[in-house]
């Protein structure tokens, strides 16, 4: 295999396969990273035992899918950058094609139309998480960087079809981590910040013709947002009851299985979205920053594999998967805390769910292989 | 592809990247920034205005109504006591749509489709946390049916309740009273801070108005809820921390009545199957010992919630069963006042002890063809006073009462307690009438009507015409005729008992006055008048009173329901049973040293001697202990 090749070649007394470390280097895993996963998972399967009403049945289906997370991002690490990147376009078309089947023929979930049943029941959008960024970086990767105005507009559509097609869906958390991504990926670029300032600009008139074209539910979260208590029973209830369980956690918190606001049911989707809100009840502030600081460590660590990747491909796709967690964990904390407007988006790692697990440790996978198939010399 | 691609600098590249990636790390370290600023608000800076709000989501303070007392006999026997019971509760802010829900309920048949209009005002009108009652005992299998339904009536529950019980049903229906459940007319008249969480308020009887002391205070307690307002268990005891300490309610007041179990008994046996009212009372003290008013009905289905259409049956049966007949029943007295109008006649001097009538059977006043007749047709030939009471004449008081006047019966009768309420302890006593020259004057319209005729007074000295009286006013008279004027308030409570302490407090006799005749030998005469009604060898009750193993008094009385047209025999058969004329009686025992007074009315019991007398006999019979059957 290539890893161990490579491995001989930088440091010859390197220590025999046969221990941890050599194990762990072997099969293209990057410890720090994985650890920091880990105990963000440990820790997140803590506080939705306690979130799903101490029930553990629902703590072993997550945990099984952690497992499935954990088996996929080992595929993906063994996958060298190379072969990641000739397979963009055709994994990018794939994606489309599949989003074309939801729109037309998906199930019905929810009031949207998000799932594709092939024998198995999943999200096509899930797969756009991680398409949507290589894509970019594969456009940008033989291109003059920082990219051109063409260049920017050709991505722009790359972008905007797939974030349009699942905002359609309707499935605005998602769109937006996806737009994001891709977006993540051209500012790493080195697209000039004047050009991002002129954009900023009309977005401001795009924001207000985007208004007119959301529906009802989305204009109401953004209203709820501004004034949540306008509709203490309604649409501003979450936001009211989120901040009271987090606020009342204090420092320290209630305790773990607590939580009075997560176990007495005040606190609407406590095991999915607003599983920080039951983390900062039940754990208080000292819990809470240690997440994020768990957090902070992970992406840490992707940019540091980003910045020491050895090609324009894996670099941009390193720091956005990196950058894209980071909106990940922003996006959620701001939501619960009332921040930023209710966007169906989790606490990614903690939150119960399946999909969108498999999707991000798939992407951890991605930064381990370019970690880990690093070539001695640039091209 | 390699081809067309410019010519990459990987260096300033990698330069580029790594600026990029530092002002991306300094965005995201502002971002968590924002975030953890957030944080350190809602969890340091406001932290316990939330703590507070957290607290205030999840607890919710109940009212815990009282126990309420109990009312006993005079020796401590259960007359009305709480039972535990299943209830069916509708919780408004639980329920959608509240109509629905209870025509389901209705279609299987746990309420009445008539009920609805009932529970749906009471939904909307109270808070809407506080449950509704729908029905007050679920029968087992009400209970087993609703428990597999319950998933499609969220809002309604069966809960655990005490339920007001009366073991000896109809027999204290009308002293005791009934209680019901509380109305929208009781929410406005009561407490309600005091009523939180209380079901049912005394309607009648003593239940009624001793309410204040039976209902006692409620407590409150403080309960964990889910966000669906639905209790937590107790056992999530880490959640029960740091909350408020509860007040215990005060439980309601015993009452301990005056009325003997064994002689209501006794009483409603001899009356049963017939209209009419006992009371007996305690001439020393105004205890009274027994009241009882038939058609009688079983007060329970009012505690536990009845159908409008049983409500209805009660309502509109003939004979009245909700009617208090003992306190409400106004009746023309009849010759029961003989004996009282015969002490005013010897006070005012419009007789003597020796003065003679001769009884032809009739009586006509000068230069008047209508007859006044003698309950006797044949007359009794010569009478004084003594055989007139004993012998029950009428033509003799006919005679005297042109000598009397209305105006002096007025005031005799008035200060026996006739015609004003006794102020006995049970709401909704009627005063009857004992009428007068004024009150005539104020009471009718026309110039004619108002004039008080000759006519009406001789009528009047016989208990009839205007004249009404309640059997609990005729027991009272004649307690004062057994204490030889002297008048106690009759009272039904005897005395009240702190649950908690054992505490009692006992109801003083109240002395309300005396008649103002001093003349002894006046009394010794009625009274031994009075004496041999019932023991005296021409006495109308002799054969009741005959060969008892004590002495006793009384007055026979027979009201007219009807008036009979002038020298028209009437045939009692060919009346309809209810046009029959009242029988009347009043007694009482020891004769030396009186210890019970009784009134009896029959209605249509044509004979006062033959149909109430043998009432009051059993009942003092029993008071004294001269029963046959003593353990009945």
């Amino acid at each position: 295999m290539q890893l161990s090749n490579t491995q001989r070649v930088l440091s010859p007394r390197a220590p025999q396969p046969r221990n941890f470390s050599g194990l762990v280097r072997r099969l293209n895993i990057d410890g720090p990273l994985l650890g920091g996963l880990l105990l963000i998972c440990v820790f997140g399967l803590f506080v939705l035992y306690s979130a799903a009403g101490e029930n553990s049945s629902l703590l072993v289906n997550q945990a099984v899918r952690l497992g499935v997370a954990l088996i996929a991002m080992l595929i993906v690490a063994q996958l060298p950058p190379d072969f990641l990147r000739r397979w963009t376009p055709w994994g990018y078309a794939v994606g489309l094609l599949l989003l074309v089947l939801v729109l037309t023929r998906g199930d019905v979930g929810q009031g949207a139309r998000r799932w594709l049943d092939v024998g198995i029941r999943f999200q096509p959008s899930e797969a756009m998480k991680l398409a949507v960024p290589m894509m970019t970086a594969w456009f940008l990767h033989d291109r003059y960087i920082p990219p051109r105005i063409g260049h920017l507009a050709i991505i722009a559509v790359l972008i905007a079809v797939p974030t349009i097609m699942i905002a359609k869906q309707p499935d605005l958390g998602t769109s937006v981590l996806i737009a994001a991504s891709g977006i993540i990926v051209i500012i790493l670029a080195g697209m000039s910040f004047r050009l991002m300032f002129g954009l900023g600009v009309l977005a401001v008139p795009g924001a207000l013709i985007l208004w007119n074209f959301m529906k009802d539910y989305q204009k109401q979260r953004v209203l709820t947002l501004l004034n949540p208590d306008s509709d203490p029973l309604g649409a501003g209830y979450n936001i009211i009851q989120s901040k009271i369980a987090i606020g009342s956690g204090g420092l320290f918190g209630k305790g773990w299985t607590n939580g009075s606001q997560a176990h007495l049911e005040f606190l609407p989707e406590r095991h999915t979205d607003f599983i920080f809100a039951v983390l900062g009840e039940e754990f208080g502030l000292f819990g809470v920053l240690t997440l994020l600081v768990l957090y902070m460590f992970v992406i840490g660590r992707g940019l540091y594999i980003a910045v020491h990747a050895h090609d324009t491909y894996s670099r941009l796709l390193a720091g956005s998967i990196s950058l894209t967690f980071l909106v990940y964990v922003f996006v959620n904390t701001a939501m619960v805390t009332g921040i930023v407007p209710v966007v169906g988006v989790p606490l990614p790692l903690v939150s119960f769910g399946g999909t969108s697990m498999v999707t991000l440790m798939a992407g951890f996978g991605i930064l381990m292989s370019i970690h880990s198939h690093r070539k001695l010399l640039p091209h | 592809m390699n081809l067309l691609s410019p010519i990459k600098d990987h260096h300033s590249e990698r330069r580029l990247f790594i600026g990029r990636a530092i002002v991306a790390s300094v965005i995201s370290v502002m971002l968590l920034g924002v975030v953890i600023a957030r944080l350190v608000q809602l969890q340091v800076f406001d932290h316990e205005l939330f703590a507070e709000k957290s607290q205030g989501n999840r607890v919710r303070i109940e009212a815990v109504p009282p126990i309420r007392g109990l009312i006993l006999d005079r020796k401590g026997r259960v007359i009305a006591e709480n039972l535990p019971a299943y209830q069916l509760e509708l919780i408004p802010e639980q329920v959608d749509d509240i109509d629905d829900t209870l025509s389901r309920l209705a279609a299987i048949d746990l309420i009445e489709q008539d009920d609805i209009p009932r529970f749906t005002a009471l939904s909307q009108s109270g808070q809407q946390f506080k449950p509704v009652t729908l029905k007050f005992r679920l029968t087992d299998k009400e209970i087993a049916n609703f428990a597999i339904q319950r998933p499609r009536f969220p809002g309604v529950d069966f809960q655990p309740r005490l339920v007001r019980h009366y073991p000896h049903g109809e027999l204290f229906a009308h002293a005791v009273g009934y209680v019901g459940a509380l109305d929208t007319r009781d929410m406005q008249r009561l407490d309600l801070a005091r009523y939180a969480g209380t079901s049912h308020t005394g309607k009648t009887g003593v239940e009624s108005s001793f309410e204040d002391n039976l209902h006692g205070d409620a407590g409150f307690r403080h309960l964990i809820t889910n966000a669906r307002g639905r209790q937590v268990p107790a056992d999530s005891s880490e959640l029960l921390d740091s909350l408020p300490m509860d007040e215990t309610p005060s439980p309601g007041s015993n009452i301990y009545l005056s009325l003997d179990l064994d002689l209501q008994q006794v009483a409603y046996d001899a009356l049963e199957g017939r209209r009419g009212a006992v009371v007996a009372l305690d001439p020393t003290t105004g205890e009274v010992l027994a009241l009882v008013s038939t058609p009688s009905f079983d007060p329970n289905p009012f505690a536990v919630g009845m159908s409008t259409a049983q409500y209805d049956a009660l309502q509109d049966n003939l004979d009245r069963p909700l009617f208090n007949r003992a306190v409400r029943g106004t009746y023309p007295p009849g010759s029961t006042i003989k004996p009282m109008l015969a002490l005013a006649a010897l006070a005012t001097g419009a007789t003597n002890l020796t003065r003679k009538s001769f009884c032809i059977g009739y009586f006509q006043l000068e230069g008047d063809e209508h007859r006044y007749r003698d309950w006797k047709p044949e007359g009794h030939g010569p009478v004084d006073l003594h055989d007139a009471i004993a012998q029950s004449c009428d033509v003799y008081f006919y005679e005297l009462s042109g000598e009397l006047g209305i105006d002096n019966m007025h005031e005799y009768l008035t200060q026996f307690g006739l015609g004003s309420a006794t102020g006995v302890d049970v709401l909704g006593e009627r005063p009857g009438l004992v009428p007068s020259r004024e009150w005539k004057r104020n009471n009718f319209r026309s110039r004619d009507d108002k004039r008080w005729y000759h006519g009406e007074t001789v009528i009047a000295s016989i208990g009839q015409g205007f004249m009404l009286a309640t059997p609990l006013q005729l027991a009272s008279a004649a307690g004062a005729l057994a204490l030889r004027g002297s008048r106690f308030k009759p009272h039904l409570v005897a005395a009240v008992e702190d649950p908690l302490t054992g505490k009692r407090e006992i109801v003083e006799p109240e002395f309300l006055g005396s008649v103002a005749i001093d003349n002894e030998f006046y009394w010794d005469n009625i009274l031994e008048a009075m004496h041999d009604v019932m023991q005296g060898p021409r006495g109308t009750a002799r054969t009741v009173g005959f060969g008892a193993d004590y002495e006793m008094a009384g007055k026979s009385g027979t009201a007219q329901v009807v008036s009979i047209a002038q020298d028209e025999e009437y045939d009692e058969d060919e009346l309809e049973e209810r046009l029959r004329d009242h029988a009347l009686f009043i007694s009482f025992a020891p004769f030396d040293d009186p210890h019970i007074a009784v009134a009896v009315i029959v209605e249509n019991g044509s004979s006062g001697s033959g149909v109430a007398a043998p009432i009051a006999k059993a009942v003092m019979d029993k008071y004294l202990g001269y029963a046959a059957d003593a353990t009945k």
